[in-house]
């Protein structure tokens, strides 16, 4: 096990250079250092000067050499300046993070119960008419991406129910303000996980101990209860873990959509306005989550299947 | 002029869509009949959610055929009378009802909606197509040699794979990177797969017969070598094919964002399929590597291949929407759902109804080809 994990923290550590490698190359690509010189200067310069401000300010060093100083600078914490906020990067993201992560909270204490509730309904008794209508269901939210679903929800309970609101004021969890932001990424999420329960739910309904449950005469409650459901959640734990990276995305669609100035709009706002600090740290934040959930997917995963543990 | 009720504005579409509906009837009506000829698409006809999805896919591919028929007004000129109206509003100046009312420059969004399925449905469908091409052709041999080569390959695949999409998007299609090389360098190195395919494909089969793999080869060629110019180095000789420089780079980042998931699903299938005893039969036989991978392998792999690219196709809808979204690299006037989801999406207070067309034209599109993967999935297990 030991191993398995140092094996699986090295294959980490160099996807996070390599990615982080590339960031870096394409956020700093020359169309973009000639944009942020100018920036800083009021457009004001000819190219002769924004050659000379590049120069004066390191960027015409070798990009390598200007990788190997930044990854120094961010392991040590130093994460630079950002243009857009004025403020050192290391202010901006903790706090942003913060609301980030309650609204994150709130989904998956929302989408992952009433996922799996669904997927175990549904693959129970597997072609029953509850499963075909859950599967449809969750086909449906699948297909509904985010930017999709966010406006229809607004269209109907902002604009002619006036019910909630439209738009979501970052920090202030109430109902009103959160559920529209909360329900629009639960409900994209749930679909996935929920087909996923469902497959794992129906192949263990077929399984020979199942049957011998059967045989002895237990109910039906007790055989999906007791047996059923513990070997039935091993595989949708590795997609809700996955389901993380795509939260991300999901993220920077709803707080664009609701205009919930977390991680997410951070994000956007250093890409629309070529803040470069800001846009490497943010990259860095997100590839770690991906990375990160993975690994803990994959140790969990062992951990919960003896069959893969000890090859 | 008094604005059209509801069941005028319903009545008027329909009628507008006339030519989809007599497509739709031809289609499923003569498939229906010979659905048992037609193998597993004629299948799908015994299953509902099959022929559901289906009826919703060919309902948009018809639309995007014949846009010029369907919509009533051009879709980027602008009205001032329809200007974020509602539903049923009539054009003053043409006398012509804009049955889902103006967006927020005055232009009529059913008209945008319908032209606006010709881009989801000529840029999904051919991305797919490049990512499975370039898929297969790294993920057979990743699957069926293994060792170094699938460890290599499957890190880099796991690499494109952990990069949060969105941030990709941001980081390729924005117009700093157009104005370097990458975009035609990757689109070039995307667009060689499929020369490479075929030419792999055509090789490993009839190598024994000079002819007619010669006529092949030249065929390849010649069509690789035209679509190539045309869409990496935009100097088609017949100017019929051609790229703007931003759809060329959506392209290619929506084919590098697809590719390696393809990648996987091959490399699994193939490691799978190798220890069938047909594969062992033509081992022993003395074929050659890519003979067994692309004649014996990947046709037995097309079942989930072509329910994963169902599901693809809606992903790539799905992405870009996303890029439409977020206002990245279409142009500002393209009728395009996702970009016309976000110019109309601040007006949702004067007027609900003007992100509804292109919000919902999306979803079912996107349903449509789920429940087409889901059918086809259900009716290619029953063998």
């Amino acid at each position: 096990m030991l191993a398995f994990i140092a094996r699986r923290l090295g294959v980490m550590l160099a996807t996070m250079l390599a990615l982080t490698f590339v960031v870096f190359t394409l956020v700093n690509l020359e169309p973009n250092l000639r944009k942020l010189a100018l920036e800083q200067n009021n457009n004001r310069m000819t190219s002769e000067q924004v050659e000379s401000w590049l120069e004066a300010n390191g960027y015409r060093r070798p990009l390598v050499v200007r990788y190997g100083e930044w990854l120094g600078n961010t392991v040590t914490g130093e994460l630079g300046y950002s243009t857009r906020f004025r403020k050192p990067v290391a202010d901006i993201l903790p706090e942003r993070l913060g609301y980030t992560g309650i609204l994150a909270f709130w989904v998956m204490i929302t989408m992952v119960p009433s996922a799996l509730v669904v997927g175990v309904l549904a693959g129970m008794r597997e072609g029953s008419k509850t499963d075909r209508s859950l599967s449809v269901l969750s086909i449906a939210t699948t297909a509904t991406p985010e930017y999709v679903s966010g406006i229809l929800f607004t269209v109907i309970f902002a604009s002619w129910l006036g019910l909630l609101k439209g738009v979501a004021k970052a920090g202030d969890v109430t109902f009103v303000n959160f559920t529209l932001p909360v329900m629009t990424m639960s409900l994209y999420g749930m679909g996935y996980i929920a087909r996923m329960t469902r497959a794992s739910m129906a192949e263990v309904m077929t399984s020979q101990y199942i049957r011998t449950a059967r045989l002895k005469g237990l109910s039906f409650r007790a055989i999906v209860v007791k047996h059923a459901l513990r070997n039935a959640l091993i595989a949708p734990f590795t997609v809700i873990m996955l389901q993380f990276p795509w939260l991300l995305t999901g993220v920077v669609i709803v707080e664009k959509l609701f205009n919930y100035k977390g991680f997410g709009w951070v994000l956007v706002e250093a890409a629309d306005n070529n803040d470069i600090d800001l846009l490497l740290a943010c990259s860095i934040v997100s590839v770690a989550v991906v990375i990160i959930t993975q690994l803990i997917s994959d140790i969990g995963y062992a951990y919960l299947n003896p069959r893969i543990r000890v090859k | 002029m008094e604005p059209l009720g509801f069941f005028e504005i319903w009545a008027g579409v329909i009628v507008r869509f006339w030519p989809v509906w007599l497509g739709l009837a031809v289609i499923m009506g003569s498939s229906a009949v010979f659905k048992r000829r037609l193998g597993l698409y004629g299948r799908l006809y015994d299953s509902n959610v099959g022929m559901i999805g289906l009826g919703i896919v060919l309902f948009w591919i018809l639309t995007a055929i014949f846009p010029e028929i369907i919509a009533t007004f051009d879709p980027i000129e602008q009205f001032a009378s329809i200007k974020r109206k509602p539903p049923g509003t009539i054009e003053t100046s043409a006398g012509i009802p804009a049955y889902f009312g103006g967006d927020n420059l005055g232009r009529d969004l059913f008209s945008r909606m319908v032209h606006g399925s010709q881009f989801v449905l000529t840029v999904a469908p051919a991305a797919t197509l490049v990512a499975y091409m370039v898929g297969i052709s790294l993920g057979l041999p990743a699957g069926y040699f293994g060792r170094m080569m699938d460890a290599v390959l499957t890190f880099i695949a796991n690499l494109v794979l952990a990069f949060p999409v969105i941030l990709l998007f941001y980081l390729l299609v924005t117009p700093g990177v157009r104005e370097t090389a990458i975009p035609n360098v990757m689109s070039g190195v995307f667009f060689a797969f499929p020369i490479v395919f075929f030419v792999l494909l055509f090789y490993s089969r009839y190598a024994t017969r000079p002819q007619l793999l010669a006529v092949l080869l030249a065929a390849t060629g010649l069509i690789g070598a035209w679509l190539y110019a045309g869409l990496v180095f935009d100097s088609d000789p017949f100017g019929l094919i051609r790229l703007e420089p931003n759809e060329l780079n959506i392209f290619a980042a929506v084919v590098f964002a697809s590719s390696p998931g393809v990648f996987r699903i091959v490399r699994g299938l193939t490691m799978d399929i190798k220890t069938r005893d047909y594969v062992a039969a033509a081992q022993t036989r003395g074929e050659r590597a890519w003979y067994i991978m692309l004649w014996e392998i990947l046709p037995n792999a097309r079942g989930p291949l072509i329910v994963d690219a169902c599901l693809r196709i809606g992903y790539t809808t799905i992405l870009l929407g996303t890029l439409g979204f977020f206002g990245l690299g279409l142009a500002p006037e393209s009728p395009d759902w996702g970009s016309m989801i976000n110019q109309t999406r601040g007006f949702i207070r004067i007027a609900p109804t003007i992100v509804l067309p292109q919000t919902v034209a999306l979803a079912t599109l996107v349903l449509g080809l789920n429940l087409l993967a889901d059918g086809l999935r259900e009716q290619s297990l029953k063998d």
